[in-house]
């Protein structure tokens, strides 16, 4: 028997995660009740450290675990951004945890396992280890969903998540298992070689198998017509949560999708590529026409979020180098602009998860105008509007889509993202240009310092990003052709 | 995959002017934002202050200008993102020049005339004006796609909050409106600025933006079609042609006047701006091919634009429909290919944004003062307010072009540009559009009768006070530049020649049979699976 070669290094940041996990677990157990700080701070420490190790996957290109994990420039680059998105959570849900009177130690463990399941779902060279990390993720992020458990939204959201959830799990077994019967592996790689050689049993079962990955990492994504639970989960879980699921269950599921579409099946590419590129156009359009009919700003930020699966869903379809780096670098944008919009709704929300309408937010660059000028710059990088992040990523995945000859789903993304404008420039429409309607009885406004650090840290980025792209975009191409 | 060649850095301290022109405006934004709110004078100073500076150090572009070349000047180029080719590229040639100074000069005019009409916002409606300021300037002077589309799009942002924070009463569906037209034809012509970008990597090998690089790029004639369509409709939109304009009427109308001054002045001219500068040169054949339709749109635009304003019974929408029917001059002077008819576009672009600027100040003024646009409101105000009845009768007649103000120069041109164009109904063309003009006498001199003469029956009217210091001082700018075109054009005529001679060469350029297959690429094949 020959023991595999164990290397912790590669797997460095889904260990460090867990560990800070459970560390925050025993250390809970000495704090009294309601007094937690100490464990954000840890929760951070073990992000930063999480993070360094992540950068030293940088360049590596090394394979471990019998192939089953891999370290190379995806990894790092989409384990750092699960480590920026967890910290930029954990800075929004400080105070909010306090606020909403769940402020338990277990939520900054979860947090933590969740950020562990992800780091190991990107490292992920086997559908097997992709299959574990989606359910170590999932499972933290069901009870995190429900974890204002007397809020019945909450419960609602976790118990949807959850039946919808297993479901896609097991579509998602089902495709490994077919996958496994015709090509005889579960190694991406191992899959890639029987897939050039076309040396597999039966293509039918095969793309089948295909297909039911798709149903498994579609879900995870929120592309139509897998998204049915996004707009209710997203509504009902707490909204840090839903801010960590919207940045980093999508950076997570991409990379699966890259891995697996690109990567293991590239050589089916010309069987795939009609089926995504269905998925790409019904997100797109599904996603933004929806979102204009919302009134709820977190309901409207879930439809927003489903769109922006479209849009990378194209630069999967392009099945470039190009494209790869145009995801890396919408990915980046994308956490920073819609974590930060999260943030905002977290500071005008008010206890109990309300004021969250549209119409709450009347006339709040009057009262609030710091708040009100921040989102406006999130929203119009939602929208794609320059000098933001939002429009250099958009034009960067069209552009990847454009260079391999996708002409028409570049015109319905262009034309889709017009339809976002609308809706994104109705939030602004209400923030700025129409007068407060007076409330009875409304909890008292709250600030939190953390999540105004996040939400600074948010826009600085956004806005930096727009304007000097420059070298992010060459860390995005050498980052594309260092995958393997 | 993107590392085109490096960009040589021609950029030296001492040269970067139009950098200062441009982003000066933003620096007095900065310091509005660090003023306290309540301050309304210091704010509104710092604004006017800074937009007249703008001006003034905008000036030397004029005077320093060198004639009989079609060369960018002032030029300024240093890389911006690398490995897409994209550069910081900033030059003006003689008809850009002259739009720079039309941006400057209208924003300290507009900034000025704000200061009685804005009393809420206060702070905000400054720092927006500044950032529109920088924005506009930024369309004219870039020289780089990339860098041209997003000033235009950047743009929109605080037009759209001008419009929709100081409006009027349908301010948000106005606002909105505006922004969506806009943006629907800017992302077509996001995805032609891709296209072009790929071909002339297919041509040439290098990835770049740059205009002036993109311009020696021969594309095949049944590409060109599509390309101009794609650019075309961005630019039509904001003309607007018949019949994308359907969202002018509301805009102007709503907006502020301030707001107002700058959507007639300058917004408009992008557009124009836009198919002079990208679709006659980049896109010759199918300039030449779609030449008739377009000066068919024209044409329409000008009659109908013209009897839309003979019904109307607010002042405000009367001037915004002229607009309409004054762009379609523009448009059909510039698709006559001839010398006249494009120099006299191309001065009727700043005639029309000067004489509607101050048409739209002086309907803002009697507004400020009656709270009403209505023409049924007024009757025989010249004798309560003989200062204000001098300046809007030389505005009127500057809009109907009687020799002497500077429309008539670019009405002139235009026609006989028309008439010596090469296209067989040239003729028909050049009368169906001098019914325009006799129209526009109708329907400006008919309201001037309304407004300004007849009985003074109204009780409300015979208060009105006359124009204030400030006021005449914004109304007497106005004039200057209406006489100062009218009477001697030759400064000018003389900067826009050079550049339109090469514009004319350019779009008269014959047929080179080049293919270009987007997603096709020869030297890049397989290293991007």
């Amino acid at each position: 028997m020959i023991l595999p070669v164990v290397s912790m290094r590669l797997i460095a940041p889904a260990s460090i995660a867990f560990a800070t996990g459970l560390f925050i677990l025993l250390v809970d157990l000495a704090l009294p009740k309601g007094r937690k700080g100490l464990l954000a701070l840890l929760a951070v420490l073990g992000l930063i450290l999480a993070a360094w190790t992540s950068t030293a996957l940088w360049g590596r290109n090394e394979l471990a675990f019998r192939n089953m994990v891999v370290a190379d420039n995806l990894t790092s680059g989409a384990s750092l951004l699960l480590c920026l998105t967890a910290f930029l959570v954990i800075l929004l849900s400080r105070h909010y945890i306090q606020r909403e009177g769940i402020d338990l130690g277990e939520y900054y463990a979860l947090l933590m396992f969740s950020t562990c399941g992800l780091t190991l779902f990107v490292s992920g060279k086997d559908l097997i280890i992709l299959f574990l990390g989606l359910e170590v993720f999932s499972i933290a992020l069901y009870i995190l969903c429900g974890f204002n458990r007397r809020q019945l939204r909450s419960a609602e959201a976790a118990l949807k998540y959850f039946l919808l959830g297993s479901f896609a799990s097991a579509f998602l077994l089902y495709g490994i298992a077919l996958i496994y019967g015709t090509t005889g592996s579960t190694n991406l790689d191992k899959i890639a070689q029987v897939v050039i050689l076309n040396r597999w049993g039966n293509l039918t079962v095969l793309m089948v198998g295909v297909g039911f990955v798709l149903v498994g990492l579609g879900f995870k994504a929120a592309a139509v017509p897998f998204h049915f639970w996004t707009p209710d989960v997203y509504e009902g879980a707490p909204t840090p949560v839903t801010a960590f699921m919207a940045g980093g269950v999508k950076t997570a599921a991409f990379v699966a999708v890259l891995r697996v579409f690109s990567g293991a099946f590239g050589d089916l590419y010309q069987d795939w590529a009609g089926i995504l590129s269905v998925v790409a156009i019904l997100t797109m359009v599904v996603g933004n026409v929806i979102a204009v009919a919302q009134t709820s700003l977190k309901r409207l930020l879930a439809y927003s979020s489903i769109a922006h699966a479209g849009y990378l869903l194209v630069a999967v379809v392009a099945n470039s180098t190009l494209g790869i780096a145009s995801i890396s670098f919408y990915l980046l944008s994308y956490v920073l602009m819609t974590v930060g919009a999260f943030g905002i709704l977290i500071l005008i929300g008010r206890a109990g998860e309300g004021h969250l309408e549209l119409k709450d937010i009347a006339g709040l660059s009057r009262s609030r105008p710091g708040l009100a000028a921040a989102m406006s710059v999130f929203l119009l990088s939602l929208a794609g509007i320059p000098p933001t992040a939002g429009f250099v990523a958009k034009w960067y995945v069209f552009t990847a889509a454009l260079k391999e000859g996708f002409l028409s789903l570049t015109l319905i993304g262009v034309l889709t993202s017009v339809i976002g404008v609308f809706y994104y420039l109705r939030v602004i429409v209400y923030m700025y240009m129409r007068e407060p309607v007076k409330t009875v009885a409304e909890a008292p406004a709250w600030s939190s310092w953390t999540a105004a650090l996040a939400v600074t840290i948010a826009v600085a980025g956004v806005l930096l990003i727009g304007l000097f792209p420059g070298s992010l975009l060459d860390i995005a191409q050498v980052l594309a052709t260092g995958v393997r | 995959m993107f590392s085109g060649t490096p960009i040589p850095s021609r950029f030296t301290i001492g040269c970067n002017y139009l950098t200062w022109i441009t982003f000066l405006p933003l620096v007095g934004a900065f310091l509005i934002l660090f003023l306290r709110k309540d301050r309304y004078a210091l704010i509104r100073w710092t604004a006017f202050v800074t937009s007249l500076v703008v001006f003034l150090i905008s000036i030397p572009l004029f005077t320093h200008f060198k004639l009989g070349t079609p060369e960018m000047q002032f030029e300024e180029k240093v890389p911006w993102i690398q490995s897409w080719g994209v550069s910081y590229h900033l030059g003006v040639d003689g008809i850009s020049l002259l739009l720079v100074l039309l941006t400057t000069f209208l924003s300290a005019i507009a900034t000025l005339s704000s200061f009685s009409a804005i009393k809420e916002r206060v702070k905000e409606y400054y720092i927006f004006m500044l950032f529109l300021e920088t924005g506009m300037i930024g369309v004219f002077a870039s020289l780089d796609l990339f860098l041209f589309y997003i000033f235009w799009e950047a743009m929109l942002i605080p037009m759209y909050f001008l419009i929709g924070v100081w409006g009027g009463p349908r301010k948000i569906y106005a606002a909105v409106k505006f922004f969506l037209y806009t943006m629907t034809g800017s992302v077509l012509m996001l995805v032609a600025i891709l296209v072009l970008f790929f071909s002339h990597y297919q041509a040439t090998g290098e990835y770049t933006f740059d205009l002036l690089k993109l311009y020696s790029l021969s594309i095949a004639p049944a590409w060109q079609l599509w390309l101009f369509l794609a650019f075309g409709v961005a630019f039509a939109i904001k003309v607007p042609m018949f019949p994308f304009h359907t969202w002018l009427p509301d805009a102007h109308v709503e907006a502020p006047t301030a707001g107002s001054v700058i959507l007639a002045g300058v917004l408009l001219k992008m557009g124009t701006y836009g198919f002079v500068r990208f679709c006659l040169p980049l896109f010759p054949q199918a300039s030449q091919a779609f030449m008739p339709f377009i000066s068919i749109l024209a044409i329409i635009g000008i009659i109908y634009g013209a009897l839309m304003s003979l019904v109307q019974k607010d002042i405000k929408k009367l001037v915004a429909y002229s607009s309409v029917s004054h762009l379609g001059f523009v448009m059909l002077g510039l698709f006559a290919f001839t010398i006249q008819g494009l120099e006299g576009g191309l001065l009727q672009m700043i005639n029309h944004g000067i004489s509607t600027g101050a048409l739209f100040l002086i309907v803002g003024m009697i507004y400020e003062r009656r709270h009403t646009r209505q023409i049924d409101d007024f009757g025989g105000l010249s004798k309560v307010l003989p200062v204000f009845a001098t300046f809007f009768m030389i505005t009127t007649l500057s809009s109907i072009g009687l020799p002497g103000t500077n429309g008539f120069v670019g009405e002139f041109l235009i026609l006989l540009g028309t008439l010596r164009s090469a296209h067989p109904h040239a003729v028909t063309y050049a009368a169906l559009a001098a019914t325009g003009v006799i129209l526009g006498a109708v329907y400006m001199l008919w309201m001037y009768q309304r407004v300004m003469f007849g009985p003074l029956d109204k009780p409300e009217n015979k208060v009105l006070k006359d124009l204030n210091f400030r006021e005449v001082i914004i109304l007497l700018a106005m004039t200057a530049i209406i006489f100062w075109i009218g009477i001697y054009p030759r400064p000018f005529l003389s900067r826009l020649e050079a550049s339109s001679y090469n514009v004319l060469k350019q779009v008269q350029r014959p047929a080179q049979e080049t293919i270009i297959n987007v997603g096709e690429d020869p030297s890049s094949q397989g290293e991007a699976k």
